[in-house]
């Protein structure tokens, strides 16, 4: 979480007074029709391989297995997507993936909310400790705890539980990060003239920093939807029952291994299930994405 | 400083709480855990720990695989990163334009992030089946050479590269074409006036006023490389051809859960804990020194 990493990317994405001012000049340009090629090109190059999933989603076994490969939709969609949905479960898994991505966002949002605001406004003993430790975590992803962390969740009993795949997940730096600098931008007077009415902190939390944030809880809504959504390891390492699996582990039981039927119209039809959510949520919040891209990166 | 404004005595520890317990159970404790387990190894029926010093420690620093999997670590983040931040800026650069609609392109480039690396991984595992796959039945148009990379170590590396960058390809290229979009166009058509020819222009002018941008990008793709791709490596190749995708983060997680040597996994996560600590490290010295504007 670097301040000058945000700086960097919100003057970067905000160019539009200079776009606006090159546009009058209006040239015939060849760069702007090359441009265009190039981005066009680049669009299609990047859509291909999820087309070319979507298309093998929708064709029969054979011609998934003949060559040379089938580039256009079929009309195997309904049964290929019927047949993943049974076999691996789809319904639990998907409900199971979006349990783990809302209360993960959630639940990091509240958490992240509270003590960004106690750091922010209030002065106590242990402040800078408490920081610091928030600090520290920054440093410890999943990977560089992989055994221990497994073990803390099976003294807590927590192995393929909800608990166990969500509450682990919901402290992070980031998010206590981005509120305090968030509030540090807030004037003081607010809170002044906040006290004078007589209203308590929580009530100023609730009623006035709350509303004031909108903005950023959204952008790290979106950003924690994906993370929680495509989370791989964690939930690989505490759940055990496959009904407690998420989209994203279960869904392998359904890639053709060596042996056998290479039924990849099947595994395709599941992939495509699994990547809809959280590109959906992308396409559909852009603006909150991108802003959450930016102050959330550390 | 923000000057306090709020008084309660127990009101902030409160506040802080969840986020302090959750910090202390599941990340404190693991990590100390992990210190402290690296030192020790499992008895041969596994009901106790035997402490053997830096034991791991020595295993670890003279056990080829595990050397081998650092270089595969190094080797993949390298060509993850570079790769895709040098075909995005070059890209970025020929398409740096004042055109209409970049909203919408960039909309179209970034949706592959929300894409799980785990299935971008099927899906380009079956770009690159050597029976079915559209990419080895284009190549057998052009060469005999086999590329299956159930057999080739390298052309799974490849495949797991490609799945990587593919991710994250349109978002390196989204930011490379606002960064540009930011650049003041007189500063370069006074340096074109002075006589610059546009390869001198690119790095004497855009490359450095990019800094930012790149600096953002590169510590972003090395920690995703280095850390996020767990879930690529074991859905698409589980570490093989033999060990050639194994990366550090794979094999940590393969030795502590599938061999079950508790010690010497740990030892790999306080190996790993020194990256996160060095990457870090980086990134807030040279956050603040040597990008420029």
């Amino acid at each position: 979480m670097a301040p000058d990493g945000q700086a960097t990317g919100a003057q970067v994405l905000a160019p539009a007074g200079i776009a606006r001012a090159e546009r009058l000049r209006r040239r015939v340009d060849w760069s702007g029709w090359s441009a265009h090629a190039i981005l066009i090109g680049s669009v299609v190059i990047i859509a291909f391989p999820l087309y070319y999933a979507f298309a093998i989603s929708t064709q029969s076994l054979s011609a998934v297995t003949s060559l040379p490969p089938k580039l256009w939709p079929s009309t195997h969609v309904v049964q290929n997507y019927a047949d993943a949905w049974v076999r691996a479960g789809m319904g639990r898994l998907l409900l199971n993936s979006a349990i783990v991505a809302i209360s993960v966002a959630l639940g990091k949002i509240v958490i992240s909310l509270l003590s960004a605001f106690a750091i922010a406004y209030f002065d106590f003993r242990g402040k800078q400790f408490v920081f610091w430790m928030i600090f520290v975590t920054l440093m410890l992803p999943v990977p560089v705890r992989i055994v221990s962390t497994y073990q803390v969740i099976s003294v807590l009993g927590w192995v393929d539980t909800y608990w166990g795949l969500t509450v682990p997940l919901m402290a992070s730096a980031t998010g206590t990060f981005l509120f305090r600098q968030f509030f540090l931008t807030i004037p003081d007077s607010l809170a002044e003239a906040a006290q004078l009415d007589g209203a308590g902190p929580l009530r100023f939390l609730w009623s006035i920093l709350l509303p004031l944030s909108k903005a950023n809880i959204a952008a790290l809504f979106v950003i924690l939807f994906v993370y929680g959504w495509n989370e791989y390891l964690w939930p690989l390492m505490v759940t055990n029952s496959p009904s407690m699996r998420t989209a994203v582990i279960g869904i392998e039981s359904l890639v053709p291994r060596t042996s056998q039927l290479p039924e990849w119209n099947v595994a395709m039809a599941a992939a495509i299930m699994t990547l809809l959510p959280p590109v959906a949520v992308i396409v559909l919040m852009q603006r909150w994405f991108v802003k959450g891209l930016i102050e959330t990166e550390k | 400083m923000k000057r306090t404004v709020f008084r309660n005595r127990w009101l902030p520890y409160a506040l802080v709480a969840p986020q302090v317990a959750i910090t202390l159970i599941f990340f404190f404790w693991p990590a100390f855990d992990s210190l402290r387990l690296s030192l020790y190894r499992a008895s041969p029926f596994g009901d106790r720990l035997i402490f053997i010093g830096t034991g791991n420690f020595q295993r670890l620093v003279s056990d080829p695989a595990y050397l081998r999997s650092a270089v595969t670590s190094f080797v993949f983040s390298f060509f993850v990163t570079f790769l895709g931040l040098a075909l995005a800026l070059l890209l970025a650069s020929l398409a740096n334009a004042k055109i209409r609609g970049l909203a919408v392109y960039r909309a179209m480039l970034l949706w592959p992030y929300g894409i799980a690396p785990a299935i971008a991984g099927i899906i380009w595992l079956f770009v690159f089946h050597p029976s079915f796959g559209i990419l080895p039945w284009l190549l057998s148009f052009v060469t005999t050479y086999q590329f299956n990379w159930f057999l080739k170590g390298w052309v799974a590396m490849v495949l797991i590269i490609v799945a990587a960058v593919w991710k994250q390809f349109g978002y390196n290229l989204a930011f490379y074409l606002a960064g540009l979009q930011a650049i003041e166009r007189s500063v370069l058509e006074a340096a074109s006036v002075d006589g610059a020819g546009p390869i001198r222009r690119f790095f004497a002018i855009t490359f450095p006023l990019l800094s930012p941008v790149t600096f953002f990008l590169f510590t972003l793709n090395m920690t995703f490389s280095f850390f996020d791709t767990f879930g690529l490596i074991h859905s698409v190749t589980q570490g093989g051809p033999g060990d050639a995708t194994s990366i550090m983060v794979y094999r940590a997680w393969k030795d502590g859960f599938d061999g079950l040597q508790l010690g010497f996994s740990a030892a790999q996560s306080v190996v790993l804990m020194a990256v996160v600590i060095l990457l870090t490290a980086f990134q807030f010295r040279y956050a603040e020194k040597k990008v420029t504007y």
